[in-house]
C-alpha cells in the first residue's frame, strides 16, 4: 500500500504535534511509503477469524486498593518544570481556552 | 586477585572474603572508564559521587558483619531509560536533557536494595528505537572489538560497556532486540526475561507491550544472578507476572542438557544470514548435541511476518508514550517566547527534541492508529501477533527451548545504514518475534565470524515463564564453548588503551 | 420575527442525548494512589503516575470498578463479561500524558434505563430513557489563564497548571437518543439528571454536586422538522452545572436552533458551551478539523473480567431505589403525586425526609421547603439546600407548633438564617422576633386602637364583626407584627361584647 503524500504526512504531524518543514514533509513522505510498502504485508495472513492480541501475557483484573500513599511534594513534582509560578506549572497561553 | 576482567560471580566472592571492597572495585571501573570511555562512549552520565557512597556504605555493612545480598557491592551500568532518583535520565534523547527524576524504577530500587552500586547511566538509541545506537542525540557508541563499527541497539552502551571492562553487570532493555543484537555483537550475554518477569515500572516506555528490562553480562552466571534480583512481582506494573521468580542460577549452573529438545528455527537461518554467523551457530549446535540434547527442526511460518508487525505495533504504542514529552511538564522547551501558543511551543519542542527515527515511527505510528487504517495496520499487526504465538506454541508442545542466530550479521560499520531504516530493521529479525509472543530470549556469544573476526550471538528462546531453560541451555554451551577455545571470548577482543 | 420557545417546538421535534460525568468518590485517584481530596494546595496530591512522568505506569483502583458495576446494575444495564480501558489520543496541557484513559468499544456495562416521571398538561406522564452505556476514565488538571482575556498581549498571557485533580476517577453515563418527548425535553433532561443524581448518591458512589463539578452534564440537542421523522444535526452543550441549567440548556438550544433553521441557515455539529448567566449557549475550543482520537486498548493495563459472583455480590448490596423509596414516602406522608413529584424534581426530598425526622410535621415540612424556601433559592438562583440546613428548618417549624413564632414571623427568621445571622434562635434574639403572647400587653394596645376608632368599635359592639379586621391591624401595626392575630382578634372581641 503506498501513496503517502506530503498533505498526508503533514495531517500526521499535526496530529501528532511536531513541526516539519516542506522538506522534512517530503521526505518522510517517501520514506513512508517504502515502509508502509513493507509492513503492509500483515495483511495478508490477518484473517478474520484470526483473534487480535493486544497482550502477550493473558491476566485480567489487576486492581489495586483503594487506599491513599504519600504524593510527591510539591517541589519534587515541579522540578522539571521548564517554569512554574505558585506552586503551578506555568505554560504558554493555551488557545481557545474560555 | 580481582581485577575489572574478572566476573561479577568472582567479584562478589572476592567481596564475601573479603579480598577486595566495593570502593576498591568501583574505582578500579572509574578508573577503567577514565581510560577507555572517550573512545568507547557507553557512558551518558557518571554518578561518580552517588556510586562511591553506596560502595562505602556496603563495605560499612559488611565490615559491621552484616549478611549481604549475593551481588552487594558489584559495579553495575544502567541504560539511560531506567529512572534513578535524583539522576540525569535522557532516554539517549534531547527531550530529556537535563531531566532528573524525583524517583527510582522498581529495577533501581531492587538494585539499590541488593547493594549493587550503580556506576552510570548508558548511551542508546534515542527512547530505544534502533539497532545501533547511532540514534542517540549524544553521540554513538563505539564497538570495543572495532571502533569504526556499531554496538548494536538500543542499549550499545550496555554492552559496550561490558566488552570494554567498564562494568562487570549492565542493566538493558529489549523491545524488539535491544538486550540481545547488541550482546550478539560485542560478544556479551544479554537476556530478555518473560514479559512481567521485570517490572516495567520506572522503565521510560517505548512500546509498552513489548518492552522488558533484562540483565547484561559477560557470562550466563551472572546474568543469572543479576537476572534474580531484578525480577519479581510489582505492584506497581499492572503487567507483572505474579509468580515466583524461575530459579535462573540454579538452572545456570547445571551445565547440563541431556535429554533436552531443543529446536532450531527454519525460519531464522539460511538468506539473509552472514555465512560467518551461520557456522558459528552450527557448530554451536554440534556442541550442544555432544552434550546430550536432542536437535528439531522445528517450522515457524509466521515468523516470516513478524518484522511487519513489529513495525506497526511498536510505532503505534510509541506514537500514544511519547505524546507526554511536550515540554509542559518536565524535559526541554523550545520556542516559548511569551507570544506562541502552548501548541505551537510542543510542536517546536518536539521538532527540535525528537531525532529522525524518532520522528519516523511517531508518524508512521500516528497513521497506523488513524480511523480508516486501524484495522489494516495495528488491528492486522495483532493479529499477526495471535498467529506467531501460535507458532512458539505449537513448537513449545515439541521441544524445550527454540535456537537461531540473534543477529542475522556481525556488527557493522557506523554510518552504514543510517539512511536506510528498512535496512537497519532487518538487524532484529530474528529477535523480534520473542517480544511480540512475551516470551523469553537469551544471546549467547557463540565465536567469531571467520570473515571478520567479529562476535556472533547465540540465540535461545524459552517458554513464557520458563526463564530457566534458556539459562541452562545457555549456561551449557558457553562452558562447552569455554573448554573449545581455552579463554573467554572477550580475551580475543583488542586492548583498548587510553588515549 | 424570531421564535419563542412554544413556537419552536411547535414546529420541530427535539432529540436528545445526556452524557454525564460522576466523579466517584474513591479515597484514591483513579490508576494511582494520590489523594482525591477536594482542595489541596496546587500540586500536592500527584505524583510520577498522574503526573505522566517517563516510566510512570497506571494501575486501576478496584473500588472504582465496583462504583461503576454498582451504578450499572442500578441503571439496568448489563455488566460487560470482558472489559478494557482505551487510550483517547489527543494534546492538551491539563491532560499529563496527551492521552486519557477511558474506554471505547469495551465499556464496563451496557444496554440499560431510567424510569422517570414528568409533570404534563394531561397530568403526570412516565419516561423512559434509555442507557447506551456506562464507562470509566480519568479527569484532568485544571488550568488558569492569567493575562488579557482578549487578544495575545506580548509577555502577558500564560497559563498555570495544578493537576491536583488530574486522575480522579470519573464514571461517564451516556444515554441512547431520547425522543418522543416533543415540548417537554427541557422537563425530561431535567428529570432524567436529578433521578440519576439520586441514584448515584443512594448507591453513595460520588458527592453528585453539580455545583462543585463532580457531576457535570452534556447537553446534547438537534431539532427535525415536526413530522417529518427525521433526525437533525446535534450540538453538544457543556459546562452544564445545575439541574436549572439542564432544563434551561434544552430550551435555549431549541430557540437558537430553530431560528437559524426558520432563517434557512444549517446547524453545525459542534461543541457549544453553556452561559449561566443568559441561559443561551455559545460555540467551544474550536476542534481540529478532523478530530482522530486514535483510540486503542491500553497496553499498561489488564482487561476487566468480572466473574457472576462478584457481580451477583454487588447487587446484592444495592439499596432501595430511590422510587419505591419514593413510593414508601409518599405514602408514609400522604402527599398527592403532583406535590410529590413537585418535591422530587426540586431535589428536596433528602431533606424534606431530613426536617420531618427531626419531628416536624410532614406536611409543614413539605410546604416550608417547597414554598418559602424555594422561593427565596429562586430569587438568588441557587439550589434551596445551599440555603438552608434541615435541622434549621425544623427548629423553625417546631417554634411555629409551639406558637413561638407565627407564620410570618417564622418567614424572617428564615430569611435572617438565610442571611447568614445564625440559627432560627439566634436570629430571633437578635432581631428580637417574638410573638407578643402577654395578654397585658396586648390589651394595652386593643385599649388604644378603641380609643383611635371609636366609631369601629361601636360597630363591632353592635354586631358587625367584620370590622373587628381594621382594629385587629391597628393591633398588629403597634406590635410590629408579632402579635398572635388570632389571638388579638379573640380578646379585642370579648372585650367589646362579642
Ligand atoms: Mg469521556
Ligand atoms: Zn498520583
Amino acid at each position: 500500500m503506498s501513496g503517502i503524500s506530503r498533505e498526508d504526512v503533514a495531517h500526521l504531524a499535526k496530529l501528532a504535534r511536531i513541526e516539519m518543514n516542506d522538506a522534512e514533509l517530503d521526505h518522510l513522505a517517501k520514506e513512508m511509503d517504502v515502509i508502509l510498502g513493507a509492513v503492509a504485508r500483515v495483511q495478508e495472513v490477518a484473517a478474520s477469524d484470526v483473534p487480535p492480541t493486544s497482550h502477550p501475557i493473558p491476566v485480567n483484573n489487576i486492581v489495586r486498593e483503594d487506599i491513599v500513599r504519600p504524593s510527591l511534594s510539591p517541589e519534587e513534582a515541579l522540578s522539571g518544570a521548564p517554569a512554574q509560578s505558585e506552586g503551578r506549572f506555568k505554560v504558554p497561553q493555551i488557545l481557545g481556552e474560555e | 586477585m580481582t581485577t575489572i576482567r574478572s566476573t561479577a560471580a568472582e567479584m562478589a566472592a572476592a567481596l564475601a572474603a573479603g579480598t577486595t571492597t566495593s570502593v576498591e572495585l568501583t574505582n578500579a571501573h572509574y578508573a577503567q572508564i577514565e581510560k577507555v570511555d572517550g573512545a568507547v562512549h557507553a557512558f551518558l552520565h557518571l554518578d561518580k559521587e552517588g556510586a562511591l557512597a553506596q560502595a562505602e556504605a556496603v563495605d560499612a555493612k559488611r565490615k559491621s558483619g552484616t549478611e549481604m545480598p549475593p551481588l552487594a557491592g558489584v559495579p553495575l551500568a544502567l541504560k539511560d531509560l531506567l529512572t534513578q532518583k535524583g539522576v540525569p535520565t535522557t532516554c539517549g534523547s534531547r527531550m530529556l536533557e537535563g531531566w532528573r527524576p524525583p524517583y527510582d524504577s522498581t529495577v533501581v530500587s531492587k538494585l539499590k536494595a541488593a547493594g549493587i552500586v550503580i556506576l552510570g547511566k548508558t548511551n542508546m538509541d534515542e527512547f530505544a528505537m534502533g539497532s545501533s545506537t547511532e540514534n542517540s542525540a549524544y553521540g554513538p557508541t563505539h564497538n570495543p572489538w572495532d571502533l569504526a563499527r556499531i554496538p548494536g541497539g538500543s542499549g550499545g552502551g550496555s554492552a559496550a560497556a561490558l566488552a570494554a571492562f567498564e562494568a562487570p553487570l549492565a542493566i538493558g532493555s529489549d523491545t524488539g532486540g535491544s538486550i540481545r543484537q547488541p550482546a550478539a555483537v560485542t560478544g556479551t550475554v544479554g537476556v530478555k526475561p518473560t514479559y512481567g518477569g521485570v517490572s516495567r515500572y520506572g522503565l521510560i516506555a517505548f512500546s509498552s507491550s513489548l518492552d522488558q528490562a533484562g540483565p547484561c553480562a559477560r557470562t550466563v552466571l551472572d546474568a543469572a544472578l543479576l537476572h534474580e534480583v531484578i525480577a519479581g512481582h510489582d505492584e506497581r506494573d499492572s503487567t507483572s507476572i505474579n509468580a515466583p521468580v524461575p530459579q535462573v542460577v540454579k538452572a545456570a549452573k547445571k551445565l547440563d542438557v541431556k535429554g533436552m529438545k531443543i529446536g532450531v528455527v527454519k525460519e531464522l537461518q539460511g538468506e539473509g544470514f552472514q555465512s560467518g554467523v551461520l557456522s558459528r551457530f552450527h557448530e554451536s549446535l554440534d556442541a550442544l548435541v555432544s552434550a546430550g540434547a536432542e536437535l528439531v527442526e522445528v517450522s515457524c511460518p509466521n515468523f516470516d511476518y513478524a518484522l511487519a508487525a513489529y513495525y506497526l505495533i511498536a510505532p503505534s504504542e510509541c506514537s500514544s508514550n511519547l505524546a507526554r514529552f511536550d515540554s509542559m511538564r518536565y524535559g526541554i522547551r523550545v520556542g516559548d517566547n511569551g507570544e506562541r501558543s502552548a501548541e505551537e511551543v510542543m510542536k517546536l519542542t518536539r521538532h527540535e527534541g525528537f531525532g529522525p527515527e524518532v520522528k519516523r515511527r511517531i508518524i508512521l505510528g500516528t497513521y497506523a492508529l488513524s480511523s480508516g487504517y486501524y484495522d489494516a495496520y495495528y488491528g492486522s499487526a495483532q493479529k499477526v501477533r495471535t498467529l506467531i504465538m501460535r507458532d512458539f506454541n505449537a513448537a513449545f508442545a515439541k521441544v524445550d527451548v527454540l535456537v537461531s542466530p540473534t543477529a542475522p550479521t556481525t556488527a557493522f560499520k557506523i554510518g552504514e545504514q543510517v539512511d536506510d531504516p528498512l535496512a537497519m530493521y532487518l538487524n532484529d529479525i530474528a529477535t523480534i518475534p520473542v517480544n511480540l509472543a512475551g516470551i523469553g530470549g537469551m544471546s549467547v556469544p557463540c565465536g567469531l565470524a571467520a570473515e571478520d573476526g567479529l562476535p556472533v550471538g547465540f540465540q535461545i528462546m524459552s517458554p513464557a515463564m520458563r526463564d530457566d531453560l534458556m539459562y541452562q541451555v545457555g549456561g551449557t554451551l558457553e562452558a562447552a564453548l569455554l573448554s573449545k577455545w581455552g579463554a573467554p571470548i572477550l580475551d580475543k577482543a583488542p586492548v583498548l588503551v587510553g588515549n | 420575527m424570531a421564535l419563542n420557545y412554544d413556537q419552536a417546538v411547535a414546529k420541530y421535534e427535539p432529540t436528545l442525548g445526556l452524557e454525564v460525568h460522576v466523579e466517584l468518590n474513591t479515597k484514591s485517584k483513579m490508576f494511582c494512589s494520590c489523594a482525591t481530596e477536594f482542595g489541596g494546595a496546587p500540586n500536592t496530591q500527584t505524583c510520577p503516575v498522574c503526573l505522566g512522568m517517563p516510566g510512570a505506569l497506571p494501575v486501576v483502583n478496584g473500588r472504582a470498578i465496583e462504583s461503576s458495576i454498582l451504578i450499572g446494575l442500578a441503571l439496568n444495564c448489563s455488566v460487560a463479561p470482558f472489559s478494557r480501558f482505551a487510550r483517547k489520543n489527543y494534546f492538551y496541557p491539563d491532560m499529563p500524558k496527551n492521552f486519557q484513559t477511558s474506554q471505547y468499544d469495551e465499556p464496563i456495562c451496557v444496554n440499560g434505563y431510567l424510569d422517570i416521571e414528568i409533570e404534563t398538561d394531561e397530568g403526570l406522564k412516565a419516561f423512559r430513557v434509555e442507557i447506551e452505556r456506562v464507562h470509566m476514565e480519568e479527569d484532568t488538571g485544571k488550568s488558569l489563564h492569567v493575562g488579557g482575556a482578549t487578544g495575545r498581549i506580548h509577555g502577558a498571557d500564560y497559563s498555570l497548571l495544578d493537576y491536583n485533580r488530574a486522575g480522579i476517577p470519573l464514571v461517564e453515563i451516556v444515554t441512547k437518543i431520547v425522543g418522543g418527548t416533543g415540548k417537554y425535553a427541557p422537563q425530561v433532561a431535567r428529570a432524567y439528571v436529578t433521578e440519576l443524581r439520586d441514584i448515584l448518591r443512594s448507591l453513595g458512589v460520588s458527592d453528585v454536586k453539580m455545583e462543585q463539578g463532580s457531576m457535570r452534564c452534556d447537553v446534547n440537542l438537534s431539532l427535525a422538522p415536526m413530522g417529518s421523522g427525521a433526525l437533525g444535526t446535534r450540538s453538544e452543550t457543556k459546562n452544564v452545572n445545575s439541574l436549572r441549567s439542564v432544563e434551561r440548556a434544552v430550551i435555549g438550544e431549541v430557540i437558537r436552533q430553530s431560528n437559524r433553521l426558520e432563517s434557512g441557515e444549517r446547524i453545525v455539529q459542534e461543541t457549544r458551551h453553556f452561559l449561566e448567566e443568559s441561559g443561551q449557549t455559545r460555540p467551544g475550543r474550536s476542534k481540529e478539523q478532523a478530530e482522530d482520537y486514535r483510540y486503542f486498548p491500553e497496553p499498561d493495563l489488564v482487561p476487566v473480567v468480572p466473574d457472576s459472583a462478584w457481580i451477583e455480590e454487588l447487587r446484592s448490596t444495592l439499596p432501595e431505589k430511590p422510587s419505591t423509596r419514593r413510593a414508601r414516602l409518599q405514602a408514609d406522608w400522604s402527599v398527592p403525586d403532583k406535590e410529590m413529584t413537585s418535591l422530587v424534581n426540586a431535589g428536596l426530598l433528602d431533606v424534606v425526609e431530613e426536617t420531618i425526622a427531626l419531628g416536624a410535621e410532614p406536611t409543614r415540612a413539605r410546604s416550608w421547603w417547597l414554598g418559602e424556601v424555594s422561593r427565596l433559592a429562586n430569587e438568588r438562583e441557587v439550589d434551596p439546600t445551599t440555603l438552608i440546613t434541615s435541622a434549621q428548618v425544623a427548629e423553625v417549624i417546631a417554634l411555629i407548633e409551639s406558637g413561638d413564632l407565627t407564620d410570618k414571623l417564622a418567614r424572617q427568621v428564615v430569611e435572617g438564617v438565610i442571611a447568614g445571622e445564625g440559627n432560627p434562635s439566634a436570629v430571633i434574639a437578635q432581631r428580637g422576633l417574638k410573638v407578643v403572647s402577654d395578654d397585658g400587653a396586648l390589651m394595652t394596645a386593643i385599649e388604644a386602637a378603641i380609643a383611635s376608632q371609636p366609631e369601629t368599635a361601636e360597630r363591632i359592639r353592635g354586631g358587625n364583626i367584620p370590622a373587628a379586621g381594621a382594629l385587629i391591624g391597628a393591633v398588629m401595626k403597634a406590635t410590629g407584627g408579632q402579635a398572635d392575630a388570632a389571638k388579638v382578634r379573640e380578646l379585642l372581641l370579648k372585650h367589646l361584647g362579642q
